[in-house]
């Protein structure tokens, strides 16, 4: 018997809000730290020097290649028990967060190296024709024009991370699906408690779709014109595959 | 000969290279290429696709390593130093600092297109030269009008024609204040009708006495400009001179061949 009393009552809880935010922040750092990390990864793994390409590739095979889940066991209760020293310093929080940078970066350095392989090699020439040394010529002229091909499959990886933090409930972190576990089980009621966090997890994703289409049009290379913009897809078209499109909306016009 | 004395007279020597060879794997691109370029002299390069032309213009700029012989700008070696009579590359510091002293025009322009037509020009010298930021933009905007581009400062390039393009390239290279400017064929990805307004801003430059190399197929341009026109076939320089022997009376069966393709 489905109770939607419960569901009201825990959907605007302090417990929930409070989880929703844990679940929030840890994604939010995870990404930043992951970015970070990416963002290194592909410099070293674009590098003409085999000892700065080999380890990032030999990261990215790794954490690419085992499940997180595992990693963050592994980091928790395994590496711990095999270094006592580490012991204070693994705690759920730092666990997550390091499980969660780690292998993003490894995600966001094959996405960050698409971007830098997407840019013409004639703009690094150009660069050095002008007397740029490389790190100068990276900065100033290929990643801001990498980052337009960088951005979309980014906003995507955020996406996934406000999802993925769930993973952190096997450790007992009090994010959205722990706390929806521990209370669920403990008043019977686990079917309303978890769909109370699915309704946080829909909000936090859908703010976030806005957000992306926003940062997404405001970067656009061509600096596209108001009424050009109207004629791109809508959010609801982007998220759902549904909504107004643009593009029609414009031909009943004409 | 005219260019010796013209040699003579003009007494610095801004590109000196000896010997070059540049191989594409098992292919020689370069064999063997002497070339020396004094201050305020033009030199064009001409000869069929392939030739090698491109190649030796991007081996000045260090963009392309060689595998024998020496370049040296002004005196000073680009892209190598010498120990124990071996060539070893240089620090990339020191290639950085020599290229930002040669302007290198490419045939398909590689403007930023991040940046308008005034960011593109003020970007350099800004950044890799440090110079303060109010005194490089009105140089910048001199430039951009020296072009015929002072209305088109704050367009974005794909916003601009290939010609119009080309120019804010050119006036890029020049904000670095060059001792030497390289022409990769800077009107060959140009509509027929945009070459003009480019080779006009190349022959105003070669007036006013910038250092030149152009590697071209506007023969029209080669003998009004050129100091010295050099033709090159099969990685070698196969024929030097004023452009009047070069394409009056050129002495090589292969330069007869390629101007009468040509012309």
């Amino acid at each position: 018997m489905f109770r939607w009393d419960i569901v009201g009552q825990y959907l605007f809880s302090g417990l929930f809000i409070s989880a929703a935010w844990t679940t929030l922040w840890i994604a939010v750092i995870s990404q930043v730290c992951g970015v970070i990390i990416g963002l290194f990864l592909a410099l070293m793994r674009t590098s003409r020097y085999r000892w700065l390409s080999l380890p990032a590739r030999f990261y990215i095979w790794i954490f690419r290649g085992s499940p997180l889940l595992v990693q963050l066991l592994l980091l928790y209760f395994g590496f711990p028990e095999v270094f006592p020293g580490l012991v204070p310093y693994i705690t759920i929080y730092s666990a997550a967060l390091i499980a969660f940078s780690f292998n993003e970066g490894a995600y966001m350095a094959e996405i960050v190296r698409a971007g830098i392989t997407s840019v013409d090699p004639g703009q690094m020439e150009a660069a050095k024709s002008l007397g740029m040394r490389y790190a100068l010529a990276m900065r100033r002229i290929i990643l801001p024009q990498a980052a337009r091909v960088i951005v979309p499959p980014l906003g995507n990886e955020f996406n996934n991370m406000l999802k993925t933090t769930s993973l952190a409930s096997v450790i007992g972190l009090f994010e959205l699906t722990y706390t929806a576990q521990v209370y669920g089980s403990q008043s019977f009621s686990y079917f309303e408690l978890l769909v109370v966090a699915t309704f946080y997890y829909l909000i936090l994703t859908t703010l976030w779709g806005y957000i992306q289409s926003y940062i997404e049009k405001r970067m656009d290379p061509n600096r596209l014109t108001a009424t050009e913009l109207k004629a791109q897809k809508s959010w609801t078209q982007r998220m759902m595959g549904f909504g107004s499109r643009g593009d029609r909306l414009a031909g009943t016009r004409r | 000969m005219i260019n010796m004395e013209k040699q003579r007279t003009n007494g610095i020597e801004m590109l000196r290279a000896e010997k070059i060879v540049k191989h594409f794997g098992n292919l020689t691109v370069l064999d063997g290429i002497d070339l020396s370029v004094q201050r305020g002299q033009v030199v064009v390069i001409i000869g069929p696709s392939g030739s090698g032309k491109t190649t030796l213009l991007r081996c000045i700029n260090h963009l392309e390593k060689i595998d024998s012989g020496r370049i040296y700008i002004e005196g000073e070696m680009i892209g190598y130093r010498e120990v124990n009579s071996k060539l070893v590359e240089d620090r990339e510091a020191t290639i950085a600092r020599i290229r930002s002293q040669i302007g290198f025009v490419f045939q398909r322009f590689n403007l930023f297109p991040h940046m308008t037509a005034l960011e593109n020009v003020i970007e350099a010298p800004i950044h890799v030269l440090h110079q303060p930021k109010a005194e490089v933009k009105e140089r910048a905007v001199a430039l951009l009008e020296k072009v015929g581009l002072a209305d088109k400062a704050d367009a974005y390039p794909h916003k601009l024609s290939g010609g119009q393009q080309q120019r804010v390239a050119i006036a890029r290279a020049l904000a670095m204040n060059p001792k030497l400017m390289l022409f990769d064929e800077a009107t060959s990805a140009l509509d027929p009708e945009l070459v003009g307004e480019v080779l006009k801003v190349m022959d105003q430059l070669a007036k006013e006495g910038m250092t030149m190399i152009v590697v071209t197929h506007e023969m029209g341009f080669a003998r009004e400009v050129a100091d010295e026109v050099i033709f090159m076939d099969h990685a070698v320089i196969v024929e030097e001179g004023t452009p009047e022997q070069i394409f009056d009376n050129p002495q090589h069966e292969r330069t007869r061949a390629f101007l009468s393709m040509i012309l």
